[in-house]
């Protein structure tokens, strides 16, 4: 596949996360403050966003397990995520997350535990898709072209 | 047999004598001899007889005696000395008997006495407890008669009704009279005779309050009696023949609650009294006795009780209510932010995909196209952007409607506006063959400060409205200045556009020869998604919103909106007046006299230190900051911030969702720590919320704006670019 293909796909790809509403407005954003003197913005932040919403993940999970669940703590982890999730762009995470919130106003632990199976799930199709994104740029990279994310 | 010695009677002489002894005797012993069995008899029909053997003592003397007396029958004639003996053993039994009687008797006579001092002592003590049943049953009369009182009197719950049914029993019950109520006049300096028992029409008269008989029965707590001739008391102008009944007067407190505090029920301030006279019958020798004084007085107290029962129960029914409107309000109000955070979420979800359509298809207007598709796209163009002005409408209707829109006040070039709107309409108009025509009045003044856009809307909608429900004809479009004369319009009679130093009131005026109104629809006009129904609806593709929204911006811009029509096919004209000020004076202090029209692109070397504890945020803005030039250093926590925070820093950005503080008093701090205010970096704020009441929050504290995040690049330039030449991104 020649490099404008490679263009053409990863355009395509991009266009497709927006129209399913993973990605939002505020990503483009992020790929507009990628320059020369910050050649891996994007990459970076998204990373940090990854390790950052899996250790959310992972507070909320055991948050939720207790016995006598403390609702603050995990609204305050819930907000954590989507504080991130939005600055990011991912769109589909952050709904999810202002669900989960309500359930959390309401002290409701099932509708939590739903909405944390709900969060995860989109996290995990959002990371799937960014990552495979992030593949396509490399692949772009190393065919010579130029980097895709930056316009 | 020998005869007896004694002398033979001679039976002739004293025959008569003899037999009348002889009966005597018989009837003697006869009688003797019954007593005891009557006696017998009726003691054993007694229960307690206590003595007896007294009795029997007596049986036995009596019977013996009536023995003797029965023998002396056998005396009269020869009789044998048998009989001798008999006679002999009665007389000496009788005698012996009798003796023993006596000395009995002396010893008993005494006991039997005082039997009956003891039963005179029971007489009397029978007859005082009959005293006593008697003012017992008075007593309860009494009782009774309160009983019928209370349940009268609190049988009814106004407080005029309560007192003449005090009156009216009392006057049944004592069976009175007279009985007449006097009532304080709002003065306070008369008693005014409000209500008697026999007189059907009490004339007014009026007793002046400070008589001495009145402040004695006022002082007094208990039923004081009065002359008959005191002034309260002639109520009847009567021939002074009649010996007038005792008069007793009594007096009534009035309640005198001047406001209904919820948790603060005021002291019974009862200065006031009314006074009530109760005249006995004149000519019954009656006298007020104490039972009677005691039962007005109680009838008086119940009144006064059975007034403060019914303003007790409404006082609790005013709290209930009071509660009850106070949920409401909160629910009320749960249901507007309700609503307000929808429209946030709305207002930013919806606008996104609209703007992103409309911009592609824009884009994609610009590109090669077949004719078909150039037209598909034109369709797509169209319905997006009514979809977005119809989406703009609604927010903005709803921001309108709880007051939390306000005016962008700008300087502007009045005649541009109106041209603008002209280029706008003219393309619709052209097609319609209508021809569209302004005129500007001479003092009309060219720049005006007011809210450009806002105005701007409101004479594209009045306008497009003109061409809309016109098929043919002319659209003619006048704009001046208001006289200060009254409007002839019904509606808003009080309205006078009074122009002042600073303000003129601009008068447009948009006349159409198009279909018309029919005047009776027109105040329905302003109403929210209303249309007029005698139009073909098919062409109409609006809301309905228009003119509603254009009401709420002219009465913004404190002015009036109003539509004449003649009727149906004679067009109508459509006018309104709003206030704006006169450019050119200096007393808008903080407004945007040019706006900014050169957006620094870069920042080099400006200072700003960053505040959030969410790394990815933080992480976000830094990038954005660095890609603006800035000289970025980012902190996590509160301490972090107030520990680097310094007057070197031109710019704070602090992130208020921060879980665990308060922004607002990193802000407090900051200020307080660096006390010069040139010093001070500008801190403003990023949140998730710009409601007024985040915002309001924000400028107290001394913030300088508030940024809704996520915060895009070009929004990130104009913030900067506008801390550095305003040094606030507040708009007044």
């Amino acid at each position: 596949m020649d490099v404008d293909q490679m263009q053409r796909r990863f355009a395509d790809y991009t266009a497709s996360l927006f129209r399913e509403g993973f990605l939002d407005d505020q990503f483009t954003q992020l790929q507009q403050l990628q320059d020369e003197s910050n050649p891996d913005f994007v990459v970076e932040v998204v990373s940090l966003f990854f390790e950052d919403s899996e250790r959310l993940l992972n507070d909320l999970g055991k948050a939720l397990d207790q016995q006598i669940v403390d609702f603050k703590k995990v609204d305050a982890h819930v907000h954590q995520l989507k504080g991130s999730s939005s600055s990011i762009g991912a769109q589909r995470v952050k709904n999810a997350c202002i669900a989960f919130r309500n359930f959390c106003e309401m002290q409701n632990t099932e509708g939590c535990l739903r909405c944390l199976q709900q969060v995860k799930q989109e996290y995990f199709l959002v990371k799937n898709k960014l990552e495979s994104l992030f593949r396509l740029e490399q692949q772009i990279l190393a065919a010579g072209g130029s980097n895709p994310m930056m316009e | 047999m020998e005869s007896c010695n004694c002398i033979e009677p001679q039976w002739p002489a004293d025959e008569l004598l003899m037999k009348y002894q002889y009966i005597s005797d018989f009837f003697i012993a006869l009688a003797y001899f019954s007593i005891p069995l009557e006696l017998i008899y009726f003691v054993k029909k007694s229960a307690l007889f206590p003595y007896r053997w007294v009795l029997v003592q007596f049986g036995a003397f009596i019977v013996l005696c009536g023995a003797t007396h029965l023998i002396n029958l056998w005396t009269f004639s020869t009789h044998s000395r048998t009989v001798e003996v008999v006679i002999t053993t009665a007389k000496v039994l009788t005698a012996f008997v009798s003796c023993v009687t006596a000395l009995m008797l002396v010893h008993i006579i005494p006991d039997l006495l005082s039997v009956k001092t003891r039963e005179l002592f029971l007489k009397n003590k029978a007859a005082q407890l009959d005293r006593e049943m008697g003012l017992i049953r008075t007593q309860e009369e009494t009782g009774r008669h309160v009983r019928m009182l209370t349940h009268e009197i609190r049988s009814t719950l106004d407080r005029h009704t309560i007192l003449k049914t005090t009156l009216i029993e009392l006057g049944r019950t004592l069976a009175l009279e007279e009985c007449a109520l006097w009532m304080p006049t709002r003065t306070g300096l008369e008693l005014q005779l409000s209500y008697t028992l026999r007189h059907q029409n009490p004339v007014g008269f009026t007793v002046p309050i400070h008589l001495p008989v009145i402040n004695q029965v006022f002082s007094s707590d208990r039923a004081v009696k009065i002359p008959p001739n005191s002034p309260v008391a002639r109520l009847r102008h009567i021939a002074e023949k009649y010996m007038p009944g005792e008069v007793v007067a009594v007096r009534v407190p009035l309640l005198h609650l001047s406001n209904f505090q919820i948790y603060d029920w005021p002291e019974l301030s009862t200065k006031r009294y009314a006074l009530m006279v109760l005249m006995l019958p004149s000519d019954s020798a009656r006298h007020w006795r104490g039972h009677e004084l005691e039962l007005v007085q109680v009838a008086v107290a119940l009144s006064h009780a059975a007034i403060l029962e019914e303003s007790m129960r409404a006082r609790d029914l005013l709290m209930e209510q009071n509660v009850a409107l106070d949920l409401a309000r909160r629910e009320a109000e749960t249901a507007i932010r309700a609503r307000n955070d929808f429209l946030a979420v709305m207002n930013h979800e919806m606008r996104t995909p609209m703007h992103a359509i409309i911009a592609l298809s824009s884009l994609l207007q610009e590109t090669e196209l077949k004719p078909e598709q150039r037209l598909m796209v034109e369709t797509i163009l169209k319905s997006s952007s009514l979809l977005a002005t119809l989406i703009n409408d609604v927010l903005d209707l709803s921001r309108l409607e709880d007051g939390s829109l306000e005016l962008d006040l700008v300087t502007f070039n009045l005649h541009a506006v109106f041209k603008e709107v002209v280029q706008l309409i003219k393309p619709i108009a052209s097609v319609k063959k209508l021809s569209v025509s302004i005129s500007f009045a001479l003092d009309l003044p060219e720049y005006a400060i007011g809210d450009e856009k806002r105005l701007m809307q409101t004479i594209l909608n009045i306008v497009g409205n003109a061409v809309k429900f016109s098929k043919e004809g002319s659209i003619s479009i006048a704009a001046g200045i208001a006289k200060s004369e009254p409007l002839l319009d019904a509606r808003a009679p009080d309205f006078f556009p009074v122009p002042s130093d600073s303000h003129f009131y601009l008068r447009v005026q948009v006349k159409d020869s198009g279909l018309g109104i029919n005047p009776q629809e027109i105040p329905k006009l302003f109403n929210k998604f209303a249309q007029n129904q005698s139009v073909a609806n098919r062409n109409s593709d609006g809301s309905g919103l228009g003119l509603a929204i254009c009401k709420r911006f002219v009465n913004l811009m404190e002015g009036h909106i109003w539509i004449e029509s003649e009727g149906l096919g004679k067009g109508c004209t459509a006018s309104f007046i709003v206030k704006l000020g006169i450019a050119g004076r200096s007393n808008e202090p903080d407004h945007r006299v040019v706006p900014l029209n050169r957006v620094q692109a870069n920042f080099p070397g400006l200072k700003v230190l960053i505040l959030d504890d969410n790394g990815v945020s933080r992480m976000v803005t830094k990038g954005l900051l660095m890609h603006l030039g800035c000289d970025v250093t980012v902190t996590s926590s509160t301490d972090e911030c107030l520990r680097v925070v310094s007057p070197e820093y031109n710019v704070v950005f602090m992130d208020l969702g921060m879980h665990g503080t308060s922004g607002y008093e990193v802000a407090m701090r900051i200020n307080e720590r660096i006390t010069k205010r040139h010093e001070r970096p500008l801190i403003v704020a990023l949140t998730g919320n710009t409601d007024r009441a985040t915002k309001d929050n924000c400028f107290r504290v001394g913030m300088k704006g508030v940024l809704l995040k996520p915060i895009s690049l070009e929004k990130m330039r104009s913030v900067l670019s506008e801390l550095l030449e305003r040094g606030t991104l507040r708009q007044s």
